[in-house]
C-alpha cells in the first residue's frame, strides 16, 4: 500500500548548526570593493553538509516522481527516462564545456548539435532545425517571431494569429508575445478544427495557424490536408505544436502533412526526466523558404569541421543565450541514436496501444465524448460523477493519489466538462494500466466523502490554495511575520 | 519492444497499425530515414567519441566568462541534484503529492530573495538574457513607456534577446554610453537620454567589463520615476551590497555560477525578483506557502491567474517549462557554501582576478585592466594581438582563453575579456602569463 514520506516540516532556515564548507578565507578585505558597495549582512542557512543533504534527501522522499511509478499526465509525455541518458550529461565533456570556447575547442559540442538537427529534420521531415529554444513555448515564440519576419520581409503586414479554442495554453501566449492579436476558432462537433470556422477567421491579416495534430483530445485531424491548403491559399503559415509528437513517429511528420514551422519538446517525446518542472528544450524545424530567419548562430559542416555561422542578414537573432540546453540536447541525442528508426516507431505504435487500451478499460465507466480512436491520450469526462454524486474530477484524482499514482491532467481542454486527460505512454506494461483501470474505477464506486477528504496517504493532506492566494507567502522573510497565521497544526 | 498480444485482442485488432487508421494516405510516411538502433554500448561508445574532442575546464584552465564561470561544484550538489524523486518529476501541480519539489521551491525562491535584498523571486527563467528580455516588457506593465535603457556595454547575446522579447510591446531600445576611463556608466549620456518616454533601466553590477560601478547605487536617486531594473552575478553578491538595497525595482541575473555546470551554454538559470508591490506584473512561477487540511504547513504554486494556462494571450509571459532542477540546484548550492562560504569564494575570485590583471600589467605590450575601476572576476585586457589569435596560440599551450570583446562592442578590437576563479591556481596564472608573454 502506498504510504508516502512526511519528514519534520522544517525549512531549511530553520535547521541549525555551522557550515564546514572548504573555501573558507579568514581574511576580510574591505578594500576589494568600492567604498560604499560593501555588503553587510547575508542571511544564508549556516550548517553542516550533513545537514543539507540529509534535508533534501527527506524532501526528495515528500516527492513523486516518474521512477516512483504511474504518471499518465495528459499532454506531458511522462514516459519512463532511460538512464543512460543521465550517464551522458554527466559527461566531462558536456558539464565542463564553456559555451565561447573557440570553435577548434569544441568540435564535439558542434557535431553532435549539428547531427541532432539533421535527426531532428529527418523525423520531422522540415528542411533545417534550430536548438536554441529553452523549452516548447520558447519554440512557439520562435516560431512566431520567424513568421512576423517572413512577413514583413515579403511586405506584408499580418498582424493575426488562429488558435483552436482546445490549444494549449502557452500557443496564445506566445504568439500574443510576439505582437500579434490572437483569434481563437470554435472546435467542431467531432473535436477537431471547424474548417468553416477556419475559412472565415482566414484573411490577408493571417501571419499563421497553430495547431497540434493529433490534437489535445487524442484526435488525428482528418482534414489536415485541407487545412493546409486553406492557410497556404491565404497567405499565411501553419505552425505545429509538436507537444504530441510522441503519436506520430515514424508514421507522419509535419513535413509530409505540409507544416511550415514546427517546435520539438524534446523532454517530452526524446526523453529528458522533467525536473520537476525544467529544464527541458524547444527545437524548431523549418521548410527551407523559412531557414534564412533561424535564430543564430547556425552550424555549418566543412569536410570533417564544425563552424559557427554569425552573419545572416534575415536572421532574427537569439532568443536566448548560446546554443540551447546542450545537455538536454546530447540526453536527445542518446536517445535518438538507441532507437534508432524502428525503435522510434515502435515508441508510437506502443504509446498508441496503450492509450487506446486503456481508453477501452474506462470509458464505461467514464463517458469519453468525441469518437473512439485515439492517438497517444485521450480525454475522459468527470460530468456524471459530478451530477450524480457530487465528486468533482479534482476529487477523483486526488483520490488516485492515494492509491500511489500520478494525476491525470485536469481541466483540459476547457471543451470537455470535467476534464480527465490521460497520457500513459509506451513505457507502462498492461499491469500497470490494469491496476491504473481498476483504481480509477473502485473510485468512482467510492462513497463522496471517502473520495473528497483524499488525499491521505500523501506527505500532507488537501492544501488551501485560496490561503496561498490570499496570504502571498513567497518567502521565508515573509513567513516570518506571518508565522503566526500558520501555528497550530496537527501532525 | 514486444507488443502485448492480450491488449491488441482486447482492442478487437490483429496489427498495430489499424489504430494508424485515422492518418490519411495523403500524408503517411513509410518510417524514418534515420539508421537503426544501437545497443546502450554501441550509443555511449559513439557520444563518447563524437564527444572527445572538446577541450574540457578539467583538463585545461579555463580564462572564459563573461556570465558562464567555472566554478567549483561541491560533490554533495550533484548528488542531490540527481535524485530521481525530483528529477523525474514533472511541474509540482498536484501539491500533496509534491511537497519536496514545492518546498525547495519555496526555499529557492527565499535564498535568492536573502542574496539578493528583493521581496519576490519567481521559480525560474530560461537563462539570463530571456530573464532580461521577461524584466523589459514587465517594465512596460508596470509603467507603461515606450523607451528601455540599457548599456552599450552589454553582450551582443543580451541585446539580441531583449530586441526579440520587446519586438511584441513595441518598445524602443536606446543605449547610453561607458565612461572610456573607468569603464562605469556614463551619467551625464543617461540624463541626456533620458526623457518622458522612458519606461525602465537597466544596468548591471559587476558590468560587461567585470567593473564594480558604484554610480548604479545612485540611479534610482536621480531617476525616480524609472524602472530599475538592475542585473547582478549571484557570487558577487557575497560581498557586495544587494540591489534589492539600492532601489532595485526588478532584479535579473544568470544563476550557473551557483552549482551548475557550464553544460556548453545550458541549462542555465534565469534568476528573476522583484519588489512586492509589482508581484502581480511578474512572469513565471510561484510557490507559496499555506496550511493543508489539517493546519500543517504545506506548499503550493500560487498567483497562476497570471500564468498562461489560465491567462492565455493575456498572461504575463509565455513560460510553462522552466529550470525548476536548475533552481533546486542553487538552493542546495547555497546552503552548502553558506553566508561565510559565499563571501570566501567572492573574495577569492576578485583577489585572483586582481593577481592575473597586475602579472599581465607588468607586461609592457599589455594594458591590464583597460578600465580603472574595482573589478569582480573578470576584466579586459587589451594587447598587441587579435584576440582571436591569442586564443589560437593558448590552446596549442592547453589553455583556454579568454572572450573576444569586439563581439560586443565593436571598437574594441584589440580587447579581451579574462575571468578567473576560485579554480584558479598560482600555476595556472602563471601558464597564462608566460603565453602572453611570448607575444609580448
Ligand atoms: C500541447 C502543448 N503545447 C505546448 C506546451 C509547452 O511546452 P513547454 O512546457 O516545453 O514550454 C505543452 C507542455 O506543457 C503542451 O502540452
Amino acid at each position: 500500500m502506498f504510504r508516502q514520506a512526511r519528514w519534520d516540516d522544517k525549512l531549511i532556515f530553520e535547521r541549525v548548526g555551522e557550515s564546514d564548507f572548504c573555501f573558507l578565507s579568514d581574511r576580510t578585505e574591505v578594500s576589494l570593493v568600492p567604498e560604499g558597495m560593501a555588503r553587510s549582512g547575508l542571511c544564508l542557512p549556516d550548517i553542516p553538509e550533513r545537514e543539507v543533504v540529509k534535508h533534501y534527501t527527506n524532501l526528495s522522499q515528500m516527492n513523486y516522481g516518474l521512477d516512483n511509478g504511474f504518471y499518465p499526465l495528459g499532454s506531458c509525455t511522462m514516459k519512463y527516462n532511460p538512464k543512460y541518458a543521465d550517464q551522458v550529461a554527466s559527461l566531462s565533456t558536456v558539464v565542463n564545456v564553456h559555451p565561447m570556447q573557440d570553435e577548434a575547442a569544441m568540435q564535439g559540442s558542434l557535431r553532435l548539435m549539428y547531427e541532432l538537427e539533421q535527426a531532428l529534420c529527418a523525423i520531422s521531415g522540415m528542411a533545417a532545425v534550430t536548438l536554441q529554444p529553452a523549452a516548447g513555448a520558447q519554440g512557439e515564440f520562435t516560431g512566431m517571431l520567424i513568421a512576423k519576419a517572413f512577413h514583413k520581409k515579403n511586405g506584408q503586414e499580418r498582424t493575426e494569429v488562429i488558435v483552436p479554442d482546445a490549444a494549449h495554453g502557452t500557443n496564445p501566449a506566445s504568439a500574443a508575445m510576439a505582437g500579434f492579436e490572437v483569434i481563437e476558432i470554435p472546435t467542431s462537433k467531432n473535436g477537431c478544427v471547424d474548417l468553416d470556422s477556419l475559412k472565415a477567421a482566414l484573411s490577408d491579416k493571417t501571419a499563421a495557424f497553430m495547431i497540434t495534430n493529433p490534437n489535445t483530445l487524442g484526435l488525428f485531424e482528418p482534414q489536415i490536408e485541407e487545412i493546409a491548403n486553406l492557410v497556404h491559399d491565404a497567405g499565411a503559415l501553419l505552425y505545429y505544436d509538436g507537444a504530441n509528437f510522441n503519436a506520430i513517429l515514424g508514421h507522419t511528420s509535419p513535413g509530409a502533412m505540409n507544416f511550415d514551422i514546427v517546435h520539438f519538446n524534446l523532454h517530452k517525446t526524446f526523453a529528458t526526466p522533467h525536473g520537476g518542472g525544467g529544464p527541458g528544450a524547444g527545437p524548431v524545424g523549418v521548410c527551407s523558404r523559412l531557414e534564412p530567419f533561424l535564430p543564430l548562430p547556425r552550424i555549418a559542416k566543412d569536410g570533417e569541421r564544425y563552424h559557427l555561422i554569425c552573419d545572416r542578414p534575415d536572421s532574427i537573432g537569439k532568443v536566448r543565450s548560446y546554443f540551447g540546453n546542450f545537455a538536454v540536447l546530447a540526453r536527445a541525442y542518446a536517445y535518438i541514436l538507441r532507437n534508432g528508426s524502428d525503435g522510434l516507431k515502435e515508441v508510437s505504435q506502443k504509446a498508441v496501444l496503450n492509450a487506446n487500451y486503456l481508453r477501452g478499460q474506462l470509458e464505461d465507466t467514464f463517458p469519453m465524448p468525441y469518437g473512439k480512436l485515439r492517438k497517444h491520450e485521450f480525454v475522459l469526462s468527470g460530468k456524471t460523477l459530478a451530477d450524480e454524486k457530487g465528486v468533482r474530477t479534482l476529487d477523483l484524482v486526488k483520490r488516485l493519489l492515494d492509491r500511489g499514482f500520478m494525476a491525470p491532467t485536469i481541466y483540459f481542454p476547457l471543451l470537455v466538462d470535467e476534464a480527465i486527460m490521460i497520457e500513459p505512454t509506451e513505457t507502462e506494461t498492461k499491469d500497470t494500466l490494469d491496476e491504473f483501470a481498476r483504481a480509477m474505477k473502485e473510485i468512482a464506486g467510492e462513497s463522496a466523502e471517502t473520495v473528497r477528504s483524499a488525499p491521505n496517504a500523501t506527505s500532507v493532506a488537501r492544501v488551501d490554495e485560496l490561503f496561498a492566494a490570499k496570504e502571498l507567502v513567497l518567502t521565508w522573510r515573509i513567513y516570518q511575520a506571518k508565522a503566526d497565521k500558520f501555528s497550530g497544526g496537527s501532525k | 519492444m514486444a507488443l502485448d498480444r492480450r491488449m491488441l485482442d482486447s482492442l478487437g485488432i490483429e496489427d498495430v497499425e489499424q489504430l494508424f487508421a485515422d492518418i490519411p494516405q495523403g500524408v503517411r510516411i513509410d518510417g524514418i530515414p534515420l539508421p537503426k538502433g544501437m545497443t546502450e554500448p554501441e550509443m555511449m561508445r559513439t557520444i563518447r567519441a563524437m564527444l572527445q574532442p572538446n577541450a574540457t575546464a578539467d583538463d585545461m584552465p579555463c580564462f572564459l566568462g563573461c556570465g558562464i564561470y567555472h566554478h567549483h561544484v561541491p560533490a554533495a550538489v550533484r548528488s542531490i541534484a540527481m535524485r530521481s524523486e525530483f528529477i523525474t518529476a514533472y511541474t509540482p501541480y498536484q501539491a500533496e503529492i509534491s511537497q519536496g519539489m514545492l518546498q525547495a521551491l519555496f526555499e529557492y525562491q527565499s535564498l535568492i530573495s536573502e542574496l539578493t535584498g528583493m521581496d519576490v523571486v519567481n521559480s525560474s527563467n530560461y537563462d539570463g538574457s530571456t530573464a532580461l528580455g521577461e524584466a523589459a516588457t514587465m517594465s512596460f506593465r508596470i509603467r507603461p513607456k515606450k523607451k528601455f535603457l540599457v548599456p552599450e556595454a552589454l553582450s551582443w547575446e543580451k541585446k539580441s534577446v531583449l530586441k526579440n522579447y520587446v519586438w511584441g510591446a513595441v518598445m524602443e531600445i536606446v543605449e547610453y554610453a561607458y565612461d572610456p576611463y573607468t569603464g562605469g556608466l556614463d551619467m551625464a549620456d543617461m540624463h541626456s537620454k533620458y526623457d518622458d518616454d522612458v519606461s525602465g533601466i537597466y544596468v548591471e553590477v559587476p558590468n560587461l567589463f567585470g567593473v564594480i560601478d558604484p554610480a548604479a547605487m545612485k540611479l534610482k536617486k536621480e531617476f525616480p520615476e524609472a524602472v530599475l531594473v538592475v542585473g547582478f552575478n549571484p557570487i558577487s553578491l557575497g560581498v557586495l551590497t544587494p540591489p534589492g538595497a539600492y532601489g532595485a525595482d526588478i532584479a535579473v541575473g544568470e544563476g550557473q555560477p551557483l552549482g551548475l555546470g557550464m553544460n556548453c551554454g545550458g541549462p542555465l538559470l534565469g534568476l528573476f525578483a522583484c519588489r512586492t508591490e509589482h508581484v502581480r506584473k511578474m512572469p513565471g512561477r510561484l510557490i507559496g506557502m499555506t496550511k493543508d487540511k489539517n493546519g500543517n504547513r504545506a506548499y503550493c504554486m500560487t498567483l497562476q491567474t497570471r500564468e498562461q494556462h489560465i491567462r492565455r494571450s493575456k498572461a504575463t509571459s509565455n513560460i510553462c517549462t522552466n529550470e525548476a532542477l536548475m533552481a533546486l540546484t542553487a538552493s542546495v548550492y547555497l546552503s552548502i557554501v553558506g553566508p561565510k562560504g559565499l563571501r570566501s569564494i567572492a573574495e577569492i575570485n576578485i583577489r585572483n582576478a586582481k593577481g592575473l590583471m597586475q602579472r599581465i600589467d607588468e607586461l609592457d605590450a599589455f594594458d591590464s585592466p583597460v578600465f580603472e575601476a574595482h573589478h569582480f572576476n573578470e576584466f579586459v585586457v587589451s594587447g598587441p594581438v587579435r584576440p582571436e589569435k591569442l586564443n589560437k596560440l593558448l590552446l596549442k599551450h592547453g589553455l583556454i582563453g579568454g572572450a573576444d570583446m569586439q563581439r560586443h562592442v565593436p571598437r574594441m578590437t584589440d580587447h579581451m575579456l579574462l575571468a578567473t576563479t576560485e579554480m584558479h591556481t598560482e600555476a595556472d596564472l602563471d601558464r597564462l602569463v608566460n603565453v602572453l608573454r611570448e607575444v609580448a
